[in-house]
């Protein structure tokens, strides 16, 4: 449990020492100072909820949100700060699974804590994944980008199913099965879990304060411009674009060996590549804690409402609608609502001070 | 050998028109809005659960159900819009979209699934049990017939784009929304009337595919895959373009399937696109500058 608490307590110290520039009030940021308090809370209790929740169902709604939380921010980093509307991540979530899944068959690895040394290796694999898959879809924009990453999306789920001599086919992979036991098991894979999200939540967060951040964001904001302003936007869009493939990829891998056997179905989900995409939004598209709060909000509520309903058609009702009125009442997700209310408050109680 | 590649060939076209007309609201849908409809797959199914219905419960025949389930449709389409699609704020429309229209088609498969489970169902008809001996194979009437209807309806379509004024405010909202504003076009009517069109075709289309195949509420998914990509390998906006791209994209995959393997066909209709886009960005007939932002 230190590696991420060290990473993370970095993250802490220099958060207040950033330059505050105070030229737009409404513009300014408002949770900055409570904002090392919200983060060390958070982790703590990431940490702790296990010791307090040890039902395996609870536990394992945990771990599969917490692998959410890595999707959605790496999802986030690309098409939130870059404005292109990848539907196509779960290429990178399979490629992570399967890829671990071929390991430990050929090597023949056995189970245990082992073969999570192989996650950030599936991470690079599916990272090399993207890049020949961004080099293809980033030439085009906007719709046709969108459309372009579900074709590829396609292609990816068609070879899990064709090439038998990498995948097996429909016949599936098995993963070697961990020999812990049952109390623990779920507990070294929401550790596992909780490492990959911490590190896809601190990539997402240096690379929103990086100087490559801010060309991610002017070419969301101009493409064209940026490019006339020297910004080399087909190399950034390529970079993060694997960045996201690899964050991506090593939630797969976790995923893979957590369920213990990879189906193509399971690894390449279209409805993956739309939730993630959801949990951003909902949270608040192109901010760091937006796709986290996103994720943490919605897969749980998934996860209840499938089993809290046994009526699959109730559970698809209710989920679409309830998905409908946030968009319809939060367009721009929660993150960005709350903060735009914060500075508004902040800002009348600023202006009665001066008048007093 | 020969036979199987004709049969691929003809079958690939005729299925091809019907794609072809459940693609073309999908792509008048994004000419004039400028958006996404994820739900058209979704919407295709509920047609054919429409046929389906009227069929098997009040025992109507499938094509003569139409002129109840296209009226249907269109209304459904005209409440979507001004439902949900209006009230996106312009800034993000097109993000926004996607998500909107996603949410409508899991609410529409969670109704269908709570009506009719996820059982595989399908349109039936003599036209679907006999079979007609051309080019030296047999072919099920229902391909001709559906390669009919959907020559009718998009005809009926390009008459209403190109003779009626109607048609005309919504080329021109396509050509340039606020130039359309501007010169008196209400464009939320016209949005909302594309929105009804595009939704009554896929009543049309929908009857149609549930003759050929079977459905149940998921298969939507797999649907707007692969209207997405024939818009796109048509050009966004292009209604000739999406029959066109249709034809084309089913005849390789038939044809792959009878020349290669079964397996690679579906991997083919899609790497088609890919293919195209690296040397056409634009699609094959777009007009559209979808790459310039």
């Amino acid at each position: 449990m230190t590696a991420e608490s060290v990473e993370t307590g970095e993250a802490v110290d220099s958060a207040p020492a950033a330059p505050v520039a105070a030229v737009d009030p409404l513009a300014a940021p408002v949770f900055r100072r409570s904002g090392a308090a919200v983060v060390v809370a958070a982790l703590v209790a990431a940490i702790g909820f296990p010791f307090v929740f040890n039902n395996p169902a609870t536990t394992s709604i945990a771990i599969f949100t917490l692998l959410y939380v890595g999707a959605a921010s790496a999802w986030n980093m690309f098409s939130g700060y870059t404005g292109y509307m990848a539907l196509g991540n779960a290429v990178f979530y399979g490629s992570g699974a399967y890829f671990i899944a071929n390991i430990t068959t050929h090597l023949n690895l056995r189970g245990g804590v082992g073969i999570f040394a192989w996650v950030p290796v599936a991470g690079l694999f599916a990272g090399l994944v993207a890049i020949p898959v961004g080099w293809l879809s980033l030439r085009t924009r906007k719709h046709t980008f969108v459309v372009i990453t579900i074709a590829i999306f396609f292609i990816f789920q068609l070879l899990a199913y064709n090439l038998q001599s990498v995948t097996d086919g429909s016949a599936g992979m098995q993963l070697p099965l961990p020999p812990w036991t049952a109390a623990a098991y779920n507990d070294y894979f929401y550790a596992a879990a909780l490492v990959v999200a911490v590190f896809a939540i601190v990539l997402s967060w240096a690379v929103r304060r990086s100087h490559f951040g801010l060309q991610l964001l002017a070419i969301r904001d101009d493409e064209d411009r940026a490019r006339g302003l020297g910004v080399r936007t087909s190399r950034a869009k390529l970079l993060v674009f694997a960045m996201t493939g690899a964050v991506t990829g090593m939630c797969g891998a976790v995923y893979a060996y957590y369920l213990g056997s990879v189906y193509p179905p399971f690894a390449f989900e279209a409805i993956f590549d739309l939730t993630i995409a959801l949990m951003a939004f909902i949270g608040g598209l192109g901010t760091v804690s937006g796709p986290v709060i996103g994720a943490l909000l919605l897969e749980p509520l998934q996860q209840y409402l499938t089993v809290q309903l046994t009526d699959a058609g109730l559970s698809l009702i209710l989920f679409g609608a309830l998905f409908l009125i946030v968009i319809g009442f939060l367009p721009q997700g929660i993150v960005p609502s709350l903060a735009r209310l914060a500075r508004r408050l902040l800002l009348r109680r600023a202006e009665r001070g001066a008048k007093r | 050998m020969g036979t199987e590649l004709a049969k691929a060939v003809v079958d690939g076209v005729l299925t091809g028109g019907v794609y072809a007309l459940m693609a073309a609201g999908l792509t008048l849908i994004f000419g004039v809005m400028d958006i996404i409809n994820i739900a058209q797959g979704v919407m295709v199914v509920l047609g054919a659960y429409l046929s389906y219905t009227l069929q098997v419960h009040f025992g109507i025949e499938p094509f003569v159900g139409l002129l109840i389930t296209i009226p249907v449709m269109f209304l459904l389409g005209v409440g979507i819009e001004w439902g949900f699609i209006r009230r996106l704020e312009p800034r993000d429309r097109t993000a926004l979209s996607i998500l909107v229209t996603f949410a409508v088609a899991i609410v529409i498969e969670g109704v269908l699934t709570q009506f009719y489970n996820a059982d595989l169902r399908s349109v039936d008809g003599w036209y679907v049990q006999k079979s007609v001996h051309v080019f030296g194979f047999y072919l099920p009437y229902i391909y001709l017939f559906g390669f009919a209807l959907a020559v009718v309806a998009l005809s009926a379509l390009y008459l209403f784009l190109y003779r009626t004024r109607t048609g005309h405010s919504i080329r021109a909202s396509m050509q340039n929304r606020d130039g359309a504003q501007l010169v008196g076009i209400d464009i939320d009517r016209v949005s909302a009337i594309t929105f009804g069109i595009g939704a009554a075709a896929t009543a049309a289309g929908g009857m149609v595919y549930g003759a050929t195949n079977t459905f149940n509420p998921d298969s939507g998914y797999d649907l707007i895959s692969r209207l997405l990509v024939i818009v796109v390998l048509g050009g966004l906006g292009s209604v000739g373009g999406a029959l066109v791209a249709a034809i084309i994209a089913l005849v390789i995959e038939d044809v792959t399937a009878v020349l290669w393997s079964p397996v690679w066909a579906s991997t083919m209709f899609f790497a088609v696109l890919v293919l195209v886009l690296l040397v056409r960005p634009n699609g094959l007939f777009g007009q559209k500058a979808v790459r310039a932002q």
